[in-house]
């Protein structure tokens, strides 16, 4: 294979999608293996559900913030829409369908919907805006999810659904439910999650992902990224294909917070605070914008790394931080990106076809 | 009279936003970064002032002073260690080292101090003066008398000094500053000891309004003055002024007459109104971009 110019980036970038698909199987199998002959530890194991949903929220926002180029701050909102919808769905459907598998499935894609619906209505003023205040109104927004959330009352008995807002004023009939309780979240929920739906949401954003970026809208979308104004130039249209990046990157977030919201009995809306969509931001910028691969690697080390820590007791919060400023300088240190280039380039001259990036 | 009662409410909370939004707005204006770990820089600021209160029995003026002096050394501090490395980084990674910072200063409060509150003393007498049916606690007068004196001493060393020249300057072009023999990074910590400094004074002040010390203090207000900064337009003193003000004023009315539950969100949705009709907030100045 002849190594030069565009094609070159193409075959890297589609080697990278090979690597991360590859990564993400190996892990499943091996921690199924484990699982089975009971090698992974109960605290360890309760961990994969939800570093599942992280890594699926995060290869959204990457969607996002590195192919897009777009900050959102507000990734958490749209990961409660998906997570109360589908709590929602499946506590409505408890008796309808008593299949688990097939009331999971039905519940991410309610989850799913919802949240594009919010992308949709959200994104249409957000993506008028640019830079930092397009990232300050999606902060705006998922602030404003939370509060909504917070605030809703949500049951259902023989007679339909009974909704309220603010202030909780549902009568149920005896025998009827309460799926959402305000400040109090959903309550009772069957845990119907399963690890290998979590590896199945992750394989598919992964598709979704890679199939948009190596396709006309991917590259359109950028273009948009890297020039607006060139972009626009040649006949992109800018709003459209951002808008692209922006409901897809909801969408995957939804189906992460169903996924999450089904794997707890209890959920509060205060789960998906503007904390939240910070971790989901620092595990993207860390795995590398526009790095898919880099994305998953990231999170499954900083969803981990508080656990590994859990010897140093109170230390292990403050020994994050340190970590993750120290990244940050060190990767942007001048000495350190050329000593790593060297070493890269070493490597490299050796075995010329080994060279995983993407 | 309850409308009038609830603006001055309103304009008292805004005073408080409005001296946190400075800080953010200077910071944004020169270092073109989002100091995440502006609002826990509040939280140091309250844990001093209440320890000199409180531990030491410092007499008020002296705790002021004594909280004002660590904010500044700790800006500083923070800004060449974890900052000053990243000016050429991207925008993003400074942000990420910025909400490093800010986990940092919260646990680090949290293992020094506790995890759990602390009530701070009353610093400012109850009651107020009535004028005519309507009472305004001195609490509330001082609030908003501490943000204008602060307003005016601003802009009078913005305007007048030459220091203050320096900062405009390299918030409109930092390599034509450079050229012009001003020391840029000198200007820098400067800023960010001036926005540390007020973010001390707005901890005493909202200390006195919410008396409740803990770790995660500062971060609800860090977001609502952010906000501010953003509603008047970021990078300029006067609408960092405009939307803190603004914003207590709107969260007020917004508690008072529709929803206490549902104040946050509308607060928001104001913002994100505001910035759909205006782009770059009330008083931002919108550069076209040249091809």
């Amino acid at each position: 294979m002849k190594k030069n110019g565009i094609g070159t980036l193409v075959s890297r970038k589609k080697r990278g999608r090979t690597v991360s698909f590859l990564i993400v199987i190996t892990s499943y199998i091996i921690m199924q293996a484990m699982m089975s002959t009971g090698n992974l530890s109960s605290l360890f194991s309760g961990l994969l559900v939800p570093l599942c949903c992280y890594i699926v929220a995060a290869i959204g926002l990457n969607l996002n913030v590195g192919i897009s180029g777009e900050l959102n701050l507000g990734q958490a909102g749209f990961m409660s829409v998906g997570a109360f919808t589908a709590v929602s769905v499946s506590g409505y459907l408890a008796s309808a369908v008593p299949n688990p598998v097939i009331r999971l499935i039905i519940s991410i894609i309610a989850g799913v919907i919802a949240a594009a619906l919010f992308g949709i209505v959200i994104g249409v003023p957000v993506l008028k805006l640019e830079g930092d205040y397009l990232a300050i109104v999606t902060l705006a927004f998922g602030q404003i999810i939370k509060s909504i959330v917070t605030n809703m009352y949500l049951g259902f008995d023989e007679n339909g659904f009974q909704f309220s807002f603010v202030d909780n004023k549902t009568k149920l009939a005896p025998g009827g439910k309460m799926l959402l309780n305000g400040p109090m979240g959903a309550t009772g929920t069957e845990r119907i999650s399963t690890f290998t739906m979590g590896a199945v949401l992750i394989i598919l954003s992964l598709f979704i992902v890679y199939n948009l970026i190596f396709s006309r809208s991917g590259r359109a979308i950028m273009a948009a990224r890297d020039n607006r104004i060139a972009a626009e130039s040649v006949g992109i249209e800018i709003s459209k294909v951002k808008m692209l990046a922006f409901v897809i990157s909801a969408s995957l977030a939804g189906a992460a917070g169903a996924l999450y919201g089904l794997n707890y009995s209890t959920l509060v809306p205060a789960k998906f605070d503007f904390n939240t969509s910070i971790l989901i931001l620092v595990y993207v910028v860390l795995g590398g914008l526009g790095n898919m691969t880099g994305t998953i690697i990231s999170t499954v080390i900083l969803v981990l790394l508080p656990e590994l820590l859990r010897s140093m007791q109170d230390y292990r919060m403050l020994i994050y931080a340190v970590v993750l400023i120290a990244i940050m300088l060190l990767t942007n240190n001048e000495t350190v990106i050329t000593k790593m280039k060297m070493i890269q380039k070493r490597f490299s001259s050796k075995t010329p076809g080994d060279r995983a990036a993407g | 009279m309850d409308f009038l009662s609830y603006l001055i409410n309103g304009l008292g909370l805004g005073s408080v936003y409005a001296i946190i939004a400075l800080g953010y707005t200077m910071v944004y204006g020169i270092a073109k970064m989002l100091n995440f770990a502006h609002g826990d820089v509040i939280m140091i600021g309250a844990y001093v002032a209440f320890f000199a209160l409180n531990s030491f029995g410092l007499p008020l003026p002296v705790a002021i002073i004594l909280s004002i002096a660590v904010c500044t050394v700790l800006g500083v501090t923070v800004e060449r260690l974890a900052y000053k490395p990243l000016r050429q980084a991207s925008s993003l990674s400074v942000l990420i080292t910025a909400i490093g910072v800010s986990y940092f200063l919260q646990n680090a409060a949290q293992l020094l101090w506790s995890s759990s509150t602390k009530v701070f003393p009353t610093i400012i007498p109850n009651g107020g003066i009535s004028l005519g049916g309507l009472s305004i606690s001195y609490l509330t007068l001082i609030t908003i008398a501490v943000c204008i004196f602060v307003m005016i001493c601003l802009t009078l060393f913005i305007n007048r000094t030459r220091t203050g020249r320096a900062m405009r300057a390299c918030s409109e072009d930092k390599g034509a500053s450079t050229l012009m023999g001003i020391n840029v990074n000198r200007i820098i910590s400067i800023t960010f000891a001036i926005g540390s400094g007020l973010a001390a004074i707005a901890a005493v002040l909202l200390c006195a309004t919410y008396p409740s010390v803990y770790p995660t203090l500062g971060a609800m207000p860090g977001i609502k003055a952010f906000t501010a900064a953003v509603f008047g337009g970021i990078g300029s003193i006067p609408g960092a002024f405009l939307g803190g003000l603004l914003l207590g004023v709107i969260e007020i009315f917004a508690k008072a007459y529709i929803s206490t539950q549902l104040s946050d969100a509308i607060v928001f949705a104001v913002l994100i109104i505001v910035l759909l009709i205006k782009p770059a907030g009330l008083l931002g100045r919108r550069i076209r971009e040249k091809v």
